[in-house]
């Protein structure tokens, strides 16, 4: 049984670490980062099999690529906290000379990360190349990736949709950031994503939903439920409905806190929301 | 020396959003596409004043760039916005075929481009998007140096018919240019006048070129100062004319140094008058995070940079 009160504790002090890193340099994307925290951590500390340390190839172990990289803040706090990083590091986000670059990249080498993300809609076909790559190697791992939801009106994304599974790719999980927001207010007034889970379904995935996704226990049965469905021949879509900034009210369920920092008296009241728990970096 | 005075640091977009909203006024066929920054890149305004010559494309920009090429046939001037890596890498083959080759009049408005972009860092600030541009035949290729100009050659280049890339970026800078200028595609601005180096600018380097002739002048060094915002078509004759006076050169862009302004100028030099040249530019590397002085400083992009390369270059005579 997975220790709730500790995951739970997790995710209050990953929230910290994204609203600190965010205000330190007024930059950075805290709506979509706050509202995956739950599912970062669920991943990092309980569903994925991971081996000490970090190793590129990953071999013998669970994979996981972001592909909407703007939320590096909870990426990089869960990565930290998950022993890839001292979470001192965490101090020199976005900074000049830092391994935590605004958007993920192994350019600076920072453990944990495996593909350059930022520019949208290239995650899905870099983890179905790196499923392939498992299945070539015999291992019986699996490749996890997140994209956004306004990130799937890139074409190349159904590009990757098509191909997955018209070549059975069925060791691969792709969740969907369901917040229903982008930069330019909600999906459905950008452009309309339409009945998801039926555009999934029509190219042939095997689709399910987690309805409450920021709630730790959904977000466990759920990806515990999605990982049984690998192996079929099909691949795997989570949609997973989020609160774009959850856990902090004032920016809970809108498109403004995207890409803005909160200022000294905004962050102030954000973290009185969410009083320390393991111990600020 | 001519004195050039800042009236008040303002982002490049800006002027190109407030160049748009007089298109918006004036040239009813002029039509805006936007992938989902509209705030990023400052076309609110359009949108609010015209929303049926307004179109949100989502997070699509390849599908925008073949759109915007519909769209010119019936007439429509469509001028898209997104910034600069999704502007032009993102989208390279769909410019080519569908804008480029077809000659289709669309203005590729790019925003953020360069370092300048700070701090989301290397995925998002393109160093390469001159040189993809200015390869593309009949392609026209602008980098612009302040509010004024962005304006201004915004306004203009709905009334030059063919596709044109117009680059600026994210930063408040310098204003430093008259306002309500008149903006000549292709045509060089003389800045400074001098004898012992030509310093050729674009973009934001520009107003660094201007700081670097200063202190040149208090060395008693006269530099010519030369704003290149139109990198193609060249104005090889300004260029040409300077470098008979002053014998060597430093180009200063915010750009990779293969592919830029650099070897623009490094070509017709080579093909005409063959002189001495050292090339202000990031030297074959990504960028990162930091803040744009941060970064302008570390990759050598300032005016301390440029008075370096005037003080080298003049040895090389
Ligand atoms: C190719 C590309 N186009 C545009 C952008 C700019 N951009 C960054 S995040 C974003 C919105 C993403 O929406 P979504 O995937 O729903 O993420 P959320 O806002 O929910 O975090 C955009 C347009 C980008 N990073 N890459
Ligand atoms: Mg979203």
């Amino acid at each position: 049984m997975p220790d709730m009160q500790h995951l739970n504790d997790l995710v209050i002090q990953v929230r910290r670490d994204i609203l600190r890193q965010v205000h330190k340099v007024n930059s950075g994307h805290p709506g979509g980062s706050l509202g995956c925290t739950e599912f970062f951590v669920a991943l990092f500390q309980e569903l994925m099999e991971r081996k000490e340390g970090f190793n590129m190839d990953g071999k013998g172990e669970d994979i996981f690529f972001l592909s909407n990289g703007h939320i590096s803040p909870v990426f990089y706090s869960v990565l930290a906290r998950s022993g890839y990083f001292p979470v001192e590091e965490l101090n020199t986000f976005r900074l000049l000379n830092s391994r935590l670059q605004g958007h993920p990249t192994t350019h600076e080498g920072l453990p944990g990360i495996r593909i350059a993300s930022g520019s949208l809609g290239q995650g899905i076909s870099v983890a179905i190349g790196a499923a392939h790559s498992k299945k070539l190697n015999n291992d019986s791992h699996h490749v996890y990736t997140l994209c956004g939801d306004g990130e799937l009106q890139e074409g190349q994304n159904w590009e990757a949709i098509m191909y997955a599974a018209g070549n059975k790719v069925d060791n691969l999980i792709v969740t969907v950031d369901y917040n229903g927001q982008q930069i330019d207010g909600s999906t459905d007034n950008v452009l309309p994503l339409g009945n998801l889970k039926g555009k999934f379904e029509a190219f042939g995935w095997d689709v399910m939903e987690i309805e409450q996704g920021n709630n730790m226990e959904a977000i466990m049965n759920g990806m515990k439920t999605a990982k049984s469905k690998t192996g079929k021949g099909k691949p795997v879509c989570v949609l997973l409905h989020t609160v774009m900034g959850n856990g902090v009210d004032f920016m809970m369920h809108t498109h403004d806190w995207h890409g803005k920092a909160p200022n000294d008296e905004q962050l102030e009241i954000a973290l009185s929301q969410n009083p320390v728990t393991l111990g600020d970096y | 020396m001519k004195k050039y005075i800042d009236s008040g640091k303002k982002d490049t977009r800006s002027g190109f959003g407030a160049g748009l909203t007089e298109l918006g006024k004036t040239h009813p066929n002029v039509v805006a596409l936007c992938a989902d920054l509209t705030g990023s890149l400052k076309m609110d305004d359009f949108k609010a004043n015209h929303p049926e010559r307004f179109f949100q494309v989502g997070i699509a920009e390849a599908n925008m760039m073949g759109i915007a090429a519909g769209l010119t046939i019936g007439g429509k001037i469509p001028f898209t916005g997104t910034f600069a890596n999704f502007s032009t890498g993102r989208v390279y083959d769909q410019i080519r075929q569908s804008i480029a080759y077809s000659h289709k009049n669309v203005k590729i408005c790019a925003s953020h481009a360069g370092l300048t972009l700070g701090e989301d860092g290397a995925t998002h600030q393109i160093l390469e998007d001159i040189g993809l541009m200015k390869m593309l035949p009949g392609m026209t290729v602008i980098n612009t140096c302040d509010y004024n100009q962005t304006k201004a050659a915004t306004i203009a280049i709905a009334d030059h018919h063919g596709p044109v890339y117009l680059r600026f970026g994210r930063p408040k800078v310098a204003n430093f240019t008259p306002e309500n200028q008149s903006f000549e595609i292709g045509k060089a601005v003389q800045l400074q006048d001098g004898n012992d180096v030509t310093i050729i600018a674009t973009g934001h380097l520009v107003w660094e070129a201007l700081q670097a002739a200063e202190t040149l002048n208090e060395q008693g060094i006269s530099a010519d100062v030369i704003n290149i915002h139109t990198i193609k078509p060249l104005d090889a004759q300004a260029i040409l004319k300077s470098v008979k006076k002053t014998g060597c050169v430093v180009t200063a862009e915010e750009h990779n140094y293969l592919g830029g302004l650099g070897e623009s100028v490094a070509r017709v030099l080579a093909q005409n008058n063959p002189t001495p040249q050292e090339i202000v530019a990031t030297q074959d590397t990504f960028g990162e995070s930091g803040t744009p002085e941060q970064l302008m400083e570390k990759y050598g992009l300032n005016a301390t940079a440029i008075t370096k390369a005037a003080l080298k270059v003049m040895t090389r005579k």
